[in-house]
């Protein structure tokens, strides 16, 4: 069983390697591959260096780490609410980190607060949520999910709201931070780190979450501690979505298409997609990023666009297809 | 083994009395029957004693604990459960199915090895399911999927099976040889502990009889002592003809 796991990782990682030399190479100032290997092993001259690794280099670890970690968040909601439409915002997570971004922005605050204030939002989002779906009694999925849904509802509204009262020049900032934009990262490397770390600590829960798809019931009735692995995954998933939010505002589509995609080509092997969902994820939002920056060059695009104009029509293919 | 025993039992079902507490053990080697009409509290009971649902009253021990002080790892390894109703959520094959079955018995960085996958195999050839093996769980009829859950609580390789309906969806010759596989699992020495709907399969093949009433009375013991036509249509609310057929009463509702 572990060897078949190896092969499309290691696929995967390439291609996601391949991803990335493309997108530092690709600007207003072109490098080519071999170049960008050459300026990351310290070679180059000075103005590749500065190119290379303080002005792209970042920004791709970026937009892998988000992409990662959303597509990761996604296929965890699906798994805990045994639901394929789940994605990493459907519990409302993303509207409460756009209410604490937004508000910090109206106040005239900006980088590092901006930030904070997102995922203070996207914190409170989620224990609300968790708090009103366990009622008086015990919460199922189903519970869960309308919660969240409902609760998105209400955070859309004060989205709404606040958009409406802004003074007119903070509007571009505000709508490019709902609409996802990865330039608005700082550095990558937290995100990376928690990305790596998830994927280590699901191998050994992989097989559990395979069992807990099967049913909670089931899942029990086979020795798997029901209640404490879905906290455990809905902790996890929200701080992944949490902080890749934080990082790029509410990318779409990437948390729900790549978990979908990789079902359909490698099977449902929790230990196997939880990885490849990092690496596809991440892959796919380094080669949108790469598009969001020349399809107008010298312009840029919210990132955000790109993956929904390529999410939608996918997943209503996919759609389309299993019926 | 650890026999599986029920405590001054009373299984918690809303707005009923306590009824009679259940105090029973199934010893190793019995074949135990649940009869009892709709909603007189079988599949309650199967999960309370499986430590799926919390009693009212009373406890369920394996052994010497109870199942209260037992993590689900090491209850797992020792009571398997075929669910009446089962949920898919996400695709999966037959083989795949039947593997979970070795959860409780790998650790968590562990795969599942060859020998894993050849007792799943195993245990899908004895239910006649092996060569739909690569098969989507979700494309098979309801007798093949009860087949396959079946399998997978063979692959289990629990001390104590609790089966809700395990004949339901099955032709008459599965039936037959899924009773059969029962039996042989007690003849090990491993206990059985089943829900039944067909009073004469379990006329058959149980050694030990629970009968469940609505209000919440109930009874126990060996089948014959159980097997009383006035007790069985009073449980029913049903007249029934008895008849002897190959050694076994058979019982035939009476037309009215």
């Amino acid at each position: 069983m572990s060897r078949p796991l190896i092969k499309p990782l290691l696929v995967l990682a390439l291609t996601s390697l391949v991803a990335m030399v493309l997108s530092i190479g690709t600007g207003s100032v072109s490098v080519a591959p071999g170049q960008v290997l050459a300026v990351i092993l310290g070679e180059g001259s000075n103005l590749q260096q500065t190119l290379v690794l303080e002005l792209r280099l970042p920004r791709t670890l970026a937009a892998f780490a988000t992409g990662g970690l959303l597509a990761v968040a996604g296929a965890l909601m699906q798994v805990l609410l045994r639901n394929p439409l789940a994605d990493p915002y459907v519990l409302g997570l993303s509207g409460g980190a756009a209410v604490g971004a937004l508000l910090a922005m109206l106040a005239g605050l900006g980088g590092l607060i901006v930030s904070g204030s997102a995922f203070a939002g996207a914190m409170l989002a989620t224990l609300m949520v968790f708090g009103l779906a366990h009622g008086t009694g015990s919460w199922t999925p189903s519970r869960l999910l309308l919660t969240g849904v409902v609760v998105a509802a209400g955070w859309g509204a004060v989205i709404t709201l606040m958009l409406a009262i802004s003074p007119a020049q903070r509007l571009p900032g505000m709508l490019y931070w709902l609409m996802g934009d990865v330039s608005y990262a700082r550095s990558p490397w937290p995100a990376l780190g928690l990305l790596f770390l998830v994927c280590l600590l699901v191998v050994p829960l992989g097989r559990s979450l395979n069992v807990l798809a099967r049913g909670p019931m089931q899942a029990a009735a086979l020795g798997v501690a029901v209640r404490p692995l879905e906290w455990t995954i809905y902790v996890l998933a929200s701080l992944l979505t949490a902080t890749a939010v934080t990082m790029a505002g509410s990318i779409g589509f990437v948390g729900l298409v790549v978990p979908h995609m990789l079902r359909l080509v490698l099977g449902n092997d929790q230990r196997l997609i939880l990885p490849a969902c990092a690496l596809a994820g991440g892959t796919l939002l380094v080669l949108a990023d790469t598009l969001a920056r020349v399809v107008i060059a010298p312009e840029q695009l919210p990132v955000g666009v790109i993956t929904a104009l390529l999410g939608v029509p996918t997943f209503l293919y996919l759609l389309y297809r299993s019926r | 083994m650890n026999p599986l025993r029920a405590n001054e039992l009373v299984i918690d079902i809303p707005d009923r009395d306590d009824g009679q507490p259940l105090d029973f053990t199934v010893e190793p080697g019995q074949t135990w029957g649940v009869l009892g009409p709709n909603g007189a509290g079988k599949t309650t009971l199967l999960h309370t004693l499986a430590g799926l649902r919390a009693p009212r009253h009373g406890s369920v021990c394996l052994g010497e604990h109870s199942l209260t002080e037992l993590r689900r790892r090491r209850i797992s390894q020792q009571l398997g459960l075929v669910f009446q109703e089962r949920q898919d959520g996400f695709p999966a094959t037959v083989l795949e199915t039947a593997l979970i079955g070795r959860h409780p018995w790998l650790s968590p960085w562990q795969m599942e090895s060859g020998d894993d996958e050849r007792f799943a195999r195993q245990a899908l050839d004895q239910l006649d399911v092996g060569h739909l093996s690569d098969r989507l769980v979700s494309t098979l009829s309801g007798g093949e999927r009860q087949r396959v859950a079946i399998a997978t609580v063979l692959t289990q390789a629990p001390d104590t099976w609790l089966l809700d309906e395990p004949t339901n969806h099955l032709d008459l010759h599965h039936q037959v040889s899924v009773l059969q596989l029962l039996t042989e699992q007690a003849r090990s020495g491993r206990s059985v502990f089943m829900c039944l709907h067909d009073l004469n399969l379990a006329a058959r093949w149980c050694d030990h009889l629970l009968l469940l009433y609505p209000n919440g009375d109930a009874c126990w013991g060996p089948a014959e002592r159980m097997l009383v036509p006035a007790a069985l249509e009073r449980l029913y609310g049903q007249k029934l003809i008895t008849v002897e057929a190959d050694g076994a009463p058979v019982f035939v509702p009476v037309k009215s």
